[in-house]
């Protein structure tokens, strides 16, 4: 799940450390950030896997529009990651398919 | 849950709306500005008021003279409400928000959209495989975590963006392994015609020339006129392919950003029921409005970028001219004209440049209408470019029927990031203009809301 991390925060950009707990594994990363950049940054690449393919994805938009950091957080399924900032411990899970939430949130869209 | 009411409500915390709330502070107008962010600035100055000095040097001056738009909109008086997400907007000025995991309502005499731009999506093989991102996104990662790429990183695309990133990640001593520009050298031609408008924007243009003298100077290597581009990689990104001169060219990556330009954030101003026309220079859907932003004879207002693409300081401008016809409709300004004259001329000069950059940085047919069938165009129910074109012959006349045919536009996204490609998709197989064609059908919440956040 973790690898080398495709995005790193300079020491010099932090002045206060969180620590989250991300599947059981604590990882300890800078206040202030979305959850998104924290996970990015600490080397989670899949978010999440799509629900009818089930296939990896991961941010794209940063910004609340895609839906793709679709993730876990404090029991709460289906967050937007890239706009829920850190808090110290967070409790994340990633989500494998998770259509039912999807729509239970979302009433009726059609 | 929580009530205010208020003169006038905001939506959105970027130039646009906070230049509006602090012009109808001006003339004693109570306002409440809600913003789904945190912290106020939208995206152009996201993070602006905390950035360390080191991060203020490397995103540049027009970052960081977001500043005093920022401490302006502090001291108006305005109220601000972070972390507010607005789910529903009435065309009689009620607002409904969550936030922190409880409802709110703002009731406004007037309420002003400013929801501003997203990138536009790039449709093409493998831009769903982890690794590959919006170049803007990465700049958002910059902007608000000070998070950098770790490795060499791969810019694909066109438009400003894309080059102010490559230029803001040489400044924080990043590395880029390429520059994968999409943009047509015909257009070079095309966009020739606008070149008086775009002198009278002159900043705009030698702004430009900088960011490519520093990516040659930084010696990157930039390949020009590509097209047949192609993310390689199984379970997640592994290397860009393109036809660069005539060759199959490829690049390693584990990180790809993809950029083409920006696109006006109409969710809200459609589900509020609002006409919208197709803007056949930006490619993309418009609300239609009054000179002064209004929509129809409601009392919602648009301005900024998600009125049409205009720019951060033309999006401030607009956001004052609609503060102030709400004053002089509220009776607290009663020479509208003569105020207006001036920002008028304003917003004219900072948006002369704009058919040029439009024309320049046109984005190429095959990367918005996808010509390989495999290439996913609704990320969230995995609908292919073939099945929609497959529906078309089936019968499907619009986006909202591709939602019977097969869920199309009807995952979490509600749409936002297939819309576009949608219609231009059945528009170009129907071989009608996109107006004919039409858009999804966009019903509240367009955010999503638990019931436990409704009844708190
Ligand atoms: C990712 C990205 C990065 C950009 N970076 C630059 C840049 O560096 N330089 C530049 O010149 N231009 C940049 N642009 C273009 C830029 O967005 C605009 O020109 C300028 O910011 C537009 O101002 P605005 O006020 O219209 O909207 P924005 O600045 O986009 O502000 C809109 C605000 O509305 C909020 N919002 C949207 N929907 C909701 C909702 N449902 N509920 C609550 N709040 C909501 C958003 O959180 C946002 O803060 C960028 C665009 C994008 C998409
Ligand atoms: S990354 Fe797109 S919504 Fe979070």
């Amino acid at each position: 799940m973790t690898t080398e991390a495709l995005f790193s925060i300079p020491h010099t950009a932090v002045v206060k450390t969180v620590t989250i707990i991300i599947d059981g594994k604590s990882l300890t990363v800078p206040d202030g950030i979305s959850v998104a950049a924290a996970l990015l940054a600490g080397g989670v690449r899949d978010f999440r896997s799509t629900v009818v393919g089930k296939a990896p994805r991961a941010p794209y938009c940063m910004m609340g529009v895609c839906f793709e950091c679709l993730i876990e957080i404090d029991g709460v399924p289906a967050r937007q990651s890239c706009l829920v900032p850190v808090r110290d411990g967070m409790r994340i899970r990633r989500q494998d398919g998770a259509a039912d939430l999807v729509t239970a949130n979302l009433g009726d869209v059609a | 849950m929580s009530e205010v009411v208020a003169d006038f409500v905001v939506i959105g915390a970027g130039p646009a709306g906070m230049a509006a709330a602090c012009e109808a502070r001006s003339h004693g107008l109570s306002v409440v500005l809600l913003d789904e962010q945190a912290a106020i600035g939208g995206q152009i100055y996201r993070g602006v008021e905390t950035a360390p000095s080191d991060r203020l040097e490397v995103l540049g001056k027009d970052y960081a003279v977001g500043r005093d738009l920022t401490s302006a909109f502090c001291s108006s008086g305005a109220r601000h409400v972070g972390g507010a997400t607005v789910w529903n907007v009435s065309t009689d000025g009620t607002v409904d928000y969550v936030t922190n995991g409880s409802s709110g309502k703002a009731v406004g005499k007037y309420v002003l959209i400013a929801s501003g731009a997203m990138e536009r999506p790039f449709p093409i093989r493998g831009w769903t495989l982890p690794g590959v991102m919006g170049a803007g996104a990465a700049q958002i990662l910059l902007k608000g975590a000070g998070a950098l790429p770790s490795g060499p990183v791969v810019l694909a695309g066109c438009g400003p963006l894309l080059y102010l990133l490559a230029w803001q990640y040489l400044r924080a001593g990043a590395s880029i392994r390429a520059l994968v520009d999409t943009t047509d050298r015909s257009a070079h031609l095309h966009a020739a015609r606008y070149v008086t408008g775009a002198l009278l924007g002159w900043r705009d243009l030698a702004k430009g020339i900088k960011l490519l003298a520093a990516l040659r100077r930084h010696r990157v290597p930039v390949y020009s006129g590509c097209t047949d581009l192609a993310v390689e990689g199984e379970s997640r990104v592994e290397g860009l392919s393109f036809r660069h001169g005539g060759k199959l060219v490829q690049v390693p990556a584990s990180l790809l950003l993809l950029h083409q330009g920006v696109v006006p954030n109409t969710q809200i101003s459609w589900s509020t029921g609002s006409a919208h026309r197709w803007n056949a220079e930006q490619l993309c859907w418009q609300p239609v409005t009054d000179v002064w932003g209004r929509l129809g004879e409601t009392s919602l207002y648009v301005a900024g970028d998600s009125r049409a693409i205009v720019g951060a300081q033309a999006s401030a401008v607009q956001g004052r001219l609609a503060a102030l016809a709400i004053a002089a409709r509220l009776g607290a300004v009663t020479d509208l004209d003569r105020r207006a004259a001036p920002l008028q001329r304003d917003f004219r000069r900072h948006t002369s440049i704009r058919p040029f950059l439009d024309s320049l940085y046109r984005p190429r047919d095959e990367n918005r209408i996808p010509q390989d069938g495999g290439v996913l165009v609704c990320r969230c129910e995995e609908v292919t470019a073939a099945q929609i074109r497959r529906y078309v012959e089936l019968g499907c006349q619009g986006p909202n029927q591709t939602k019977a045919f097969g869920r199309c536009g009807m995952g979490p996204c509600q749409g936002r990031f297939c819309g576009l490609t949608v219609t231009e998709l059945i528009a170009g197989t129907r071989g009608v203009p996109p107006d004919e064609v039409g858009y999804y059908r966009i019903r509240p919440p367009i955010k999503p809301v638990t019931l436990g956040e409704l009844t708190r």
